[in-house]
């Protein structure tokens, strides 16, 4: 038995006591299911001398989805999400993201908001600490440099695997935050600033800096509105078909009208360090799904999906499988009856 | 720091000074003696360690000890009464579902989790419940036998799952 790094564990039950226990210790973590960040720990990556356990707090706890729209707490289980009658019939897109992670055991664990603030992943990073020690460590921890891309000057390539926030971005979701500045909504595409360099919008953020969220900021719930005939859908594809994160995942949500597509979005996660809702797949719609539509697509994720060599699998590889897996959506869901 | 942690082990109500560090997999280890659960990697990926906590299958390697405050844990150890083997450690044993029998606890409490909740359950609701533990040794077909033959064990009343 190899003992955890020290730390005190707070288990608040209110909002009010999380915030609390977060001005008190300003270096504190959330620590929700643990899946994510206890594994972090042992690997002596983070060593948090404070974690705050919020899965007792009720008021993070509320689930609705119905026809008006979709509210999820932040501690609400991947297992309730994914059994969700609801959201199941209504909001598809996420019930089947939320089924895909992981295995069942780490789904009865695993939380929304771990899920939303997941921690970004590389081959260099989640290794324990006489692998990263023996290899001088890495900028995302306590290096200097990248060992993905050694030229990167300071910017870091880890990628963002979670499999709930495509989902949710193609529903327009809107993700709830509570800090000692009070609350505030953001639509979720800002929660995530891992642009990194090679994107030209660059605002800052990378694979070490991935979240929108300031100091002591937590996340509370995330919302979506209900929109009539939409439909929608998540595929991914990993080495193996539990225990595994995703090589790609892929969230569709379309609309179609007669013969016409009336409505795209297409968003992607396993690829770039922050999930990526394309730009530009309003363009491609307002006539037949063709094979102009197809390419207009290829052309989407060759431009926007920027994989470095953060996993076993080669970036081109897992940039093509994006792409192959949005085209199989896409089929799939216009042709839905 | 260190907590007196208040819960149901086994059926049995049980107090103990936990540290906050300590995680469940190395309480129940060290502190209680129960060894039955395994540990079988660093964090999260092979189910060995898998325990019931309020019958929901849970990793003890990434839950914390006093998480589990004012709650129920079932260990493999608790399953056996009298010296008779529950459902699924039957199903185990008559189908051949252990070889090395490492992997075998967890997958045993993944299964007991499984069939408290669907007594009946298809092939692909096994495979799905399994989902969260690794063998390196049956090739699963047998451990799939093993828990359909406890659910008729179970069905049949000889014994809780
Ligand atoms: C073997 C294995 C395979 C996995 N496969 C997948 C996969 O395929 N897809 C996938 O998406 N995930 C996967 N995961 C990761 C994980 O199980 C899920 O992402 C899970 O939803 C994380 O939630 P959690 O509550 O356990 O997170 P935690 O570990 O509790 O937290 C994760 C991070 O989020 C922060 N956090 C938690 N709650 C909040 C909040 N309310 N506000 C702000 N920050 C918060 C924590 O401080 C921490 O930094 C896998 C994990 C393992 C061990
Ligand atoms: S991308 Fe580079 S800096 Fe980031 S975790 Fe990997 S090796 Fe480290
Ligand atoms: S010891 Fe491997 S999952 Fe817990
Ligand atoms: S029986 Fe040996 S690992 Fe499963």
């Amino acid at each position: 038995m190899e003992a955890l790094s020290e730390f005190d564990l707070l288990r608040p039950t209110t909002l009010a006591g999380v915030l609390e226990a977060r001005s008190a210790h300003p270096n504190s973590r959330l620590l929700g299911g643990g899946t994510d960040l206890l594994v972090n720990i042992r690997r002596g990556i983070v060593a948090p001398p404070v974690l705050i356990d919020v899965t007792g707090v009720g008021e993070l706890r509320c689930m609705k989805a119905d026809a008006h729209g979709l509210e999820i707490g932040a501690c609400v289980t991947l297992t309730e999400i994914a059994g969700h009658a609801g959201v199941a019939r209504i909001y598809p897109v996420v019930a089947q993201a939320a089924a895909s992670i992981a295995g069942p055991t780490h789904r009865n664990m695993g939380t929304l908001g771990g899920n939303l603030c997941l921690d970004t992943r590389c081959i260099f990073y989640n290794q324990s600490e006489w692998w990263r020690q023996a290899n001088n460590h890495c900028l995302k921890t306590t290096g200097d440099m990248c060992h993905v891309a050694p030229k990167s000057r300071g910017v870091c390539f880890a990628t963002f695997s979670g499999d709930l926030a495509p989902a949710l971005l193609t529903l327009g979701a809107e993700v709830d935050l509570l800090g000692p500045g009070g609350r505030r909504s953001l639509p979720l595409r800002e929660l995530y600033i891992g642009v990194a360099r090679h994107d030209e919008k660059a605002t800052g953020g990378d694979g070490k800096n991935y979240l929108a969220l300031k100091q002591g900021e937590i996340v509370t719930a995330v919302r979506a509105r209900h929109e009539p005939g939409l439909r929608s859908a998540y595929d991914k594809v990993r080495i193996r078909r539990s225990i595994e994160y995703p090589v790609a995942g892929v969230a569709v949500a379309l609309r179609r009208d007669g013969e016409t597509l009336a409505d795209l979005r297409v968003a992607i996660t396993g690829t770039n360090p922050r999930p990526v809702l394309l730009e530009g797949t309003q363009a491609l719609c307002g006539g037949k799904l063709d094979a102009g539509v197809f390419k207009g697509l290829d052309e989407l994720v060759r431009d926007q999906i920027m994989s470095m060599k953060t996993t076993f699998t080669p970036g081109h590889y897992r940039r093509r499988v994006a792409g192959v897996l949005a085209r199989r959506l896409v089929t799939r869901l216009f042709g839905q009856g | 720091m260190a907590r007196i942690l208040e819960f149901i082990l086994n059926g049995r109500k049980r107090l103990d000074a936990v540290p906050d560090n300590r995680l469940l997999l190395d309480y129940l280890r060290e502190t209680v003696g129960l060894t039955g659960t395994k540990t079988g990697c660093d964090g999260g990926e092979c189910g060995a360690c898998t325990v019931l906590v309020d019958d929901q299958p849970t990793l003890s390697c990434l839950t914390l000890a006093a998480s589990v405050a004012g709650k129920r844990v079932d260990t493999v150890e608790s399953l056996g009464a009298n010296g008779a083997l529950s459902a699924v450690q039957q199903g185990f044993h008559e189908k051949l579902g252990s070889q090395c029998g490492y992997c075998t606890p967890g997958f045993i409490m993944a299964s007991a989790g499984l069939l408290r909740k669907n007594p009946k359950p298809s092939e692909e609701e096994i495979r799905s419940a399994l989902g969260s533990n690794i063998c390196r040794c049956t090739g699963y077909v047998k451990i799939i036998e093993a828990v359909q033959h406890a659910a008729k064990l179970y069905a049949a009343g000889e014994a809780r799952p």
